[in-house]
This record gives C-alpha cells, sequence and structure tokens, in this order.
C-alpha cells in the first residue's frame, strides 16, 4: 500500500532523512518510533503530500507521489497533533466543509455515521472551541475518515491528552484499524503503540534502523528492542 | 477518479466550500467584521481631527480619507483571515483535500474581498451622514469594487506567505502597501473624480488601469500561489 | 577556505580603477552653464541608477528560474543582485536629491521618477524583512521569489500610474520633469564622462554582484561546517 524507496529530504543543507525504504502492506498498523529530531514529522508529511521528498520515490495506493498528489489525497487521512479544525464552525460544520472539500456525495448520512464513530453525535451542533483537547483530537480522527481513506497517518495523536482521554482514543483508533485501513502512526508513547500496532519500525538518524512484527517481538520486550535499535 | 478531482465542477464546489465556510464561522464571531468597521470608524475619525475636515477640504480629500481607511482596515482583517488557517494548522487541512491549490487561492480571495466589501459598504453611509455628502453613486461603488479586488486579491497572496513568517503579526501592512500602490492611486483618482463630477473620460483612464493591475496581479498570485503553501 | 578566484581580484582592482578614472574625468568635465559644479553628481547618479534598475530586473528574472527550477542557486544570484541594487539605488537617490536642491530649489518632489524611487526602495526592504522573518532556507527562497516577482511588476505600473495621472492633471507642486526644469545639452567632453561613468559603474556593479554571490557561498560553507561539528 505504501512503499518508499530511497527517501531523501533536505531543509536547505540539513539533511533530515537519508535514504529511508519503508514499505506497509494493505491492513498493517505500522508504529513508527525514534527519539525528537529523527524525521518522524517530516517522513509523515511527505507521505500525507503535504511536503515535498528532496530524492527518492514514494508510491501510496498505486500512486507516485509528488506528481499524483491529487489521487493520493483522495485516498489518504490524516491526524496530526494539531486539529486541522475550526474554532468557530461546528463539529457538524467542520465536517460537512470537509466532505465538500472532498467532493463527497449525500454526505449528511456518513458525517453522522463517523459523528457516532468517534462518540460525538452529541455535540454535533457545538463550537468545536468549547471542545475539550480530547474531544477535538477525536473529531479529528472522524474529519480524517470522513472520505472513507484506505491510508491513515497519525502524527503523535496522543499528544497533550489525559488518561482518559487517550483511553478513548485508543478506543477510536481500534475502531479505524479495524476496517482493514492501513495505519502508519508516529509516536514516542511506547505503551500505547505497543498495543495498537502490528508492526514497529524504528527511525533514528534519518533511516529505518529496525523493523519487527508483533509476532517476532515479545510483548514484554518493545523497550528493549527500542533502545537496541537506537544504539546500533 | 482523477477526472472526478480535477474537473471544473468540483473545482469551483471547493472555492464555494471556502466561502462557504469563511463566512459561517465569521457570522458566528463577528470579529473580523467588527474589528475592521471599529477600525475604520476610527481612522475617519483621526482624520476628522488631522486634517480639519471643513466643507473646502472636504471635497478635496474625501477620496483619500475613504482609501486610506479602507487599506489601514484590510491589513486588519486579511491577517486575521489567513492567521484563523494558520492557527490550528487549518491550511495543512486545506492543502491534503484533493482539490487544486488555486481554489483554496480563489476561495479565500472571495471571502477576503466580502468581508471588505460589507465593511465597505457601512462606512459609505455612515461617512455621507457625517459630512453631508452623497457617497452612494454607481460610479464610486464601481471603484470601490474594482480596487477592492485588486487589494484584496494581492493581499491574500501576500497575508498567506506573511502569516507563515517569525514577524506575522507586522509584516502585512509592510509587503501590501509598496505593492498595492497603483490601485490605491488609480482608486483615489477615479473616486475623486466620480465626486466632482469629472467628465467620464477621465475616470475611465484611472478604471482601465484598476482593471489591467486586478487582472495582472490575480493572474500572477493564481500561477505562483502553489509556492507560498506547499513545501 | 577557498582563496578568492584570480579573476575577481582582478575585477576588484579594475573596480577601484574604473571608479577613480570616472572620477577624474567627471570632475575635469567642463563646468556646465547654468548649475555649476553640482552638476557633477549626474555622472554617478545616472551610473547607480542605470545599474540598479539593471539588478532590479535581473532579481526579478531570477526569481522566476527559481520558481521553475527551485535550485537554491539562483535564489542566491536573486539576494546578490537585489542587495547591490538596493543600495546602488539608495546613492541614487541622495545624488539626486543634492543635485535637486539647487536645481528645483527643493531636496524632495514628489515627481514620478523620485516617487517610483522611493517606493521601489521600500519594496525591496520590505524583501529583506520578509526574508529575514524565515528560517527554513527553502521557504525563504520560495517566498522571497514570489514576493520580487510581485514587486519587479508592481514597480513598473506604479511609474506609469503616476506618470499618466499627473501628466492629466498637474496638481504637483513643482512637480516638473527633470529634462523641463534644470535639464541641459552635454558637449562631447560630458557626454564621455557620462558615457564612461556608465561603464565604470556597471563594472563596480558586476564585481559588488560576484562577491556577494561568493559570500553566499561561503556563508553555506559555514553552515556546512557547523552541521558536520553538531553530528
Amino acid at each position: 500500500m505504501i512503499a518508499v524507496k530511497k527517501l531523501v529530504k533536505r531543509f536547505g543543507l540539513k539533511t533530515v532523512l537519508r535514504g529511508v525504504d519503508f514499505d506497509v502492506q494493505p491492513g498493517e498498523f505500522v508504529a513508527l518510533l525514534g527519539p525528537n529530531g529523527a524525521g518522524k514529522t517530516t517522513f509523515l508529511r511527505i507521505l500525507a503530500s503535504l511536503s515535498r521528498p528532496s530524492l527518492g520515490e514514494v508510491n501510496i495506493a498505486g500512486y507516485k507521489l509528488p506528481h499524483e498528489a491529487a489521487q493520493v489525497r483522495a485516498r489518504l487521512g490524516v491526524v496530526s497533533h494539531l486539529p486541522l479544525l475550526y474554532g468557530d464552525l461546528t463539529a457538524e460544520e467542520n465536517l460537512q466543509f470537509y466532505a465538500r472539500m472532498y467532493n463527497l456525495p449525500n454526505y449528511e448520512l456518513r458525517i453522522t455515521e463517523v459523528l457516532e464513530m468517534v462518540g460525538l453525535v452529541a455535540r454535533r451542533r457545538d463550537l468545536v472551541r468549547t471542545f475539550s483537547r480530547g474531544m477535538q483530537q477525536r473529531l479529528a480522527i472522524g474529519r480524517a475518515v470522513l472520505h472513507d481513506p484506505d491510508v491513515i497517518l497519525f502524527d503523535e495523536p496522543y499528544t497533550g491528552l489525559d488518561q482518559d482521554a487517550s483511553a478513548m482514543l485508543d478506543d477510536v483508533l481500534k475502531a479505524v484499524a479495524a476496517q482493514g485501513r492501513t495505519v502508519v502512526m508516529t509516536s514516542h508513547d511506547l505503551a500505547r503503540a505497543e498495543d495498537l500496532a502490528t508492526r514497529f519500525d524504528v527511525l533514528s538518524r534519518g533511516v529505518i534502523s529496525a523493523s519487527a512484527s508483533r509476532k517476532e517481538l515479545k510483548r514484554t520486550n518493545l523497550l528493549a528492542f527500542y533502545k537496541q535499535a537506537l544504539a546500533g | 477518479m482523477a477526472d472526478r478531482t480535477t474537473s471544473r465542477g468540483s473545482f469551483l464546489k471547493a472555492v464555494a466550500a471556502v466561502v462557504w465556510k469563511d463566512v459561517r464561522a465569521e457570522f458566528r464571531s463577528r470579529e473580523l467584521f467588527s474589528a475592521m468597521l471599529v477600525f475604520s470608524l476610527l481612522i475617519i475619525l483621526i482624520f476628522n481631527f488631522a486634517l480639519e475636515l471643513d466643507l473646502k477640504t472636504r471635497q478635496s480629500v474625501t477620496a483619500g480619507v475613504l482609501w486610506s481607511t479602507f487599506a489601514f482596515a484590510g491589513t486588519l482583517g486579511l491577517n486575521r483571515s489567513m492567521a484563523i488557517e494558520k492557527d490550528r494548522g487549518c491550511l495543512d487541512g486545506l492543502l491534503l483535500a484533493p482539490v487544486d491549490r488555486s481554489a483554496i487561492y480563489f476561495g479565500k480571495v472571495i471571502s477576503n474581498l466580502a468581508f471588505m466589501l460589507i465593511v465597505e459598504l457601512i462606512v459609505l453611509p455612515i461617512y455621507s451622514l457625517l459630512y453631508s455628502v452623497n457617497l452612494f453613486q454607481p460610479g464610486l461603488l464601481l471603484v470601490i469594487l474594482l480596487g477592492s479586488i485588486g487589494y484584496a486579491g494581492v493581499g491574500t497572496l501576500l497575508a498567506t506567505m506573511s502569516v507563515q513568517t517569525r514577524t506575522r503579526d507586522i509584516l502585512l501592512p509592510i509587503l501590501l502597501f509598496p505593492v498595492v500602490i497603483p490601485v490605491l492611486l488609480a482608486a483615489v483618482k477615479a473616486s475623486s473624480g466620480v465626486l466632482g463630477g469629472a467628465d467620464w473620460e477621465e475616470i475611465l483612464l484611472p478604471l482601465n488601469l484598476l482593471i489591467a493591475y486586478d487582472v495582472i496581479f490575480i493572474a500572477v498570485a493564481f500561477m505562483v500561489f502553489e509556492n507560498v503553501v506547499e513545501e | 577556505m577557498q582563496p578568492k578566484p584570480l579573476a575577481l581580484r582582478i575585477l576588484d582592482i579594475a573596480a577601484v580603477v574604473v571608479l577613480a578614472v570616472a572620477t577624474y574625468m567627471a570632475l575635469n568635465a567642463p563646468l556646465e552653464r547654468v548649475m555649476g559644479e553640482v552638476q557633477k553628481v549626474f555622472y554617478f547618479h545616472v551610473g547607480t541608477a542605470w545599474t540598479a534598475l539593471l539588478g532590479f530586473i535581473l532579481g526579478g528574472v531570477f526569481s522566476v528560474i527559481y520558481l521553475i527550477t527551485k535550485n537554491l542557486k539562483w535564489d542566491k544570484f536573486q539576494v546578490a543582485a537585489i542587495e547591490v541594487s538596493l543600495v546602488f539605488f539608495l546613492i541614487t537617490i541622495v545624488l539626486g536629491s543634492i543635485w535637486a536642491r539647487p536645481a528645483w530649489n527643493t531636496w524632495w518632489t514628489w515627481d514620478p521618477r523620485l516617487t517610483t524611487a522611493a517606493i521601489t526602495e521600500l519594496i525591496y526592504a520590505a524583501y529583506f524583512m520578509l526574508r529575514q522573518g524565515i528560517d527554513d532556507p527553502d521557504r525563504r527562497a520560495r517566498f522571497g521569489a514570489v514576493y520580487a516577482l510581485v514587486g519587479a511588476l508592481s514597480a513598473p505600473i506604479t511609474f506609469f500610474a503616476i506618470r499618466l495621472f499627473r501628466t492629466i492633471h498637474p496638481v504637483v507642486i513643482g512637480g516638473t520633469n527633470p529634462e523641463a526644469d534644470g535639464g541641459f545639452s552635454m558637449t562631447p567632453d560630458m557626454l564621455s564622462a557620462f558615457f564612461f561613468a556608465l561603464f565604470a559603474f556597471s563594472i563596480i556593479f558586476i564585481d559588488l554582484f560576484w562577491n556577494r554571490i561568493r559570500l553566499g557561498d561561503l556563508q553555506e560553507k559555514v553552515e556546512q561546517l557547523k552541521l558536520k561539528i553538531s553530528m
């Protein structure tokens, strides 16, 4: 579903990604781990077509980036640590707006469906700026899955959430992943990633330094695996 | 899918969606509108004291006062309108949609223009009332429309850049005013021509310049907009 | 650090020599009958003006090339051309002002050329303020190119607009053309001094432009070395 070959990204003279190879099969849930500044967000922004690769190939759902970005965007949902929502619109209006931007037919039914999934039906007519951080993040996920994308990217979705909100987000994320979607999530929260992902990749110093599937890994030693990947 | 995403229908729908979203949010908060309107009235007040707007001076400076007011109030609105897009990452949200970037540009230009025109349409009767001149003349309204189009067209492009810089609170007027001078010049000329009852021919020249400026700069902005939003 | 290329060293020396020769020729050119000594600033005034305008046009061309190729080399060229031109144009304005005092009996008039010159300086000052507010080199280059393009299109329209309206409506106080008031005809000696000044400033401009590009290269090198240490 996602195929990245020898991806290099430079900002001016600074090379952030130095030859990333990354493949994701349909239905996989990949947790992208790594220390701050390793280039996780940059990498995800390239996958999201928001940033252009300096060198290398990026292929998503059979389309090449950046040339076929419009086709990729139609199949892609993105959740970042910012909500990407308008505070002065209601939850429903925000979704209506994005439904129009994605040119969805008969979006009212779909919006209700999505609001039910993220548990915000009762608050659908409330302004988003009155929402708590956790509710905003759930609505952001609703926005990302609105057009039923094949691939979903999560960039540090747990940033700024408390325990309860994180637990609720877990349920939503599981529901999103359960529908056979391909998911890539960056996180530095190992415990959360461990519960959700089927594969763990470590991005360190601009390359994927290690990769292990859930089966290869015993539940207890994700931390050990991560530390080893960073050291090596 | 390819033809669906690039077709003209979906382009216009996306433009309309951006405008709908801005109008809806503004209708609720009235942030932009009230700030621009109150600021406009304050500027007129300041001009009143600074210029001693007696009957004689008034006739010669009305056009200048009006356009200075619109220019200053306009930056306030443009800055806020683009800052809203930047603050919660909404600009990324717009860019993630499978629409051409110029749809975002045109959507923002139309809503910025709409807010400017509404404020202008409220300032005009107030000014007419305060200084007992009739500003509701079709010629003047046409000049205001053409001038505001150029101003909003360039202003939206530059505001999109300025909100992405470190100095975003102060940069927009500095970037915008020197390049928008032809608009202000032609608009003031045409407006004072209309108000002074000048010949149609004399007004036609600045009007043509306004149209030329609008066409040239909106075309340029349309071509380069991708460069100010994408990485 | 790489040593300065030989050609650039030679050009440095040549620039100093031609400046000295141009000064000598200007000082020894026959006295202009009406203006006297002060007319001599004219040689350098036109010399700096011509190269500065050329530099601004080059800046516009480089910005288009950058926007198409996205190669940072063109950004470096653009900054170099505009920075040198900004300084040259300031010299033009100051020299013009020195000349204007005895010629028009005022330091400044709102004549089309002077006004456009002032606005152009402001546009490019804004250009550097915009660049200063951006950290990411790619974004800085993109925004700089877009603004330089908008500025390069707007400045001639401004000139055209001011000229158009002021010719029809001669309302400016003392706003006569330089040719009309304080103009003079040149003797062959004056002509040769004039053309040599143009030549000299072209050489000086190329020299400074080249040095500025080299400075850009060295800045890049420093950044690279800094990155290496921090790794």
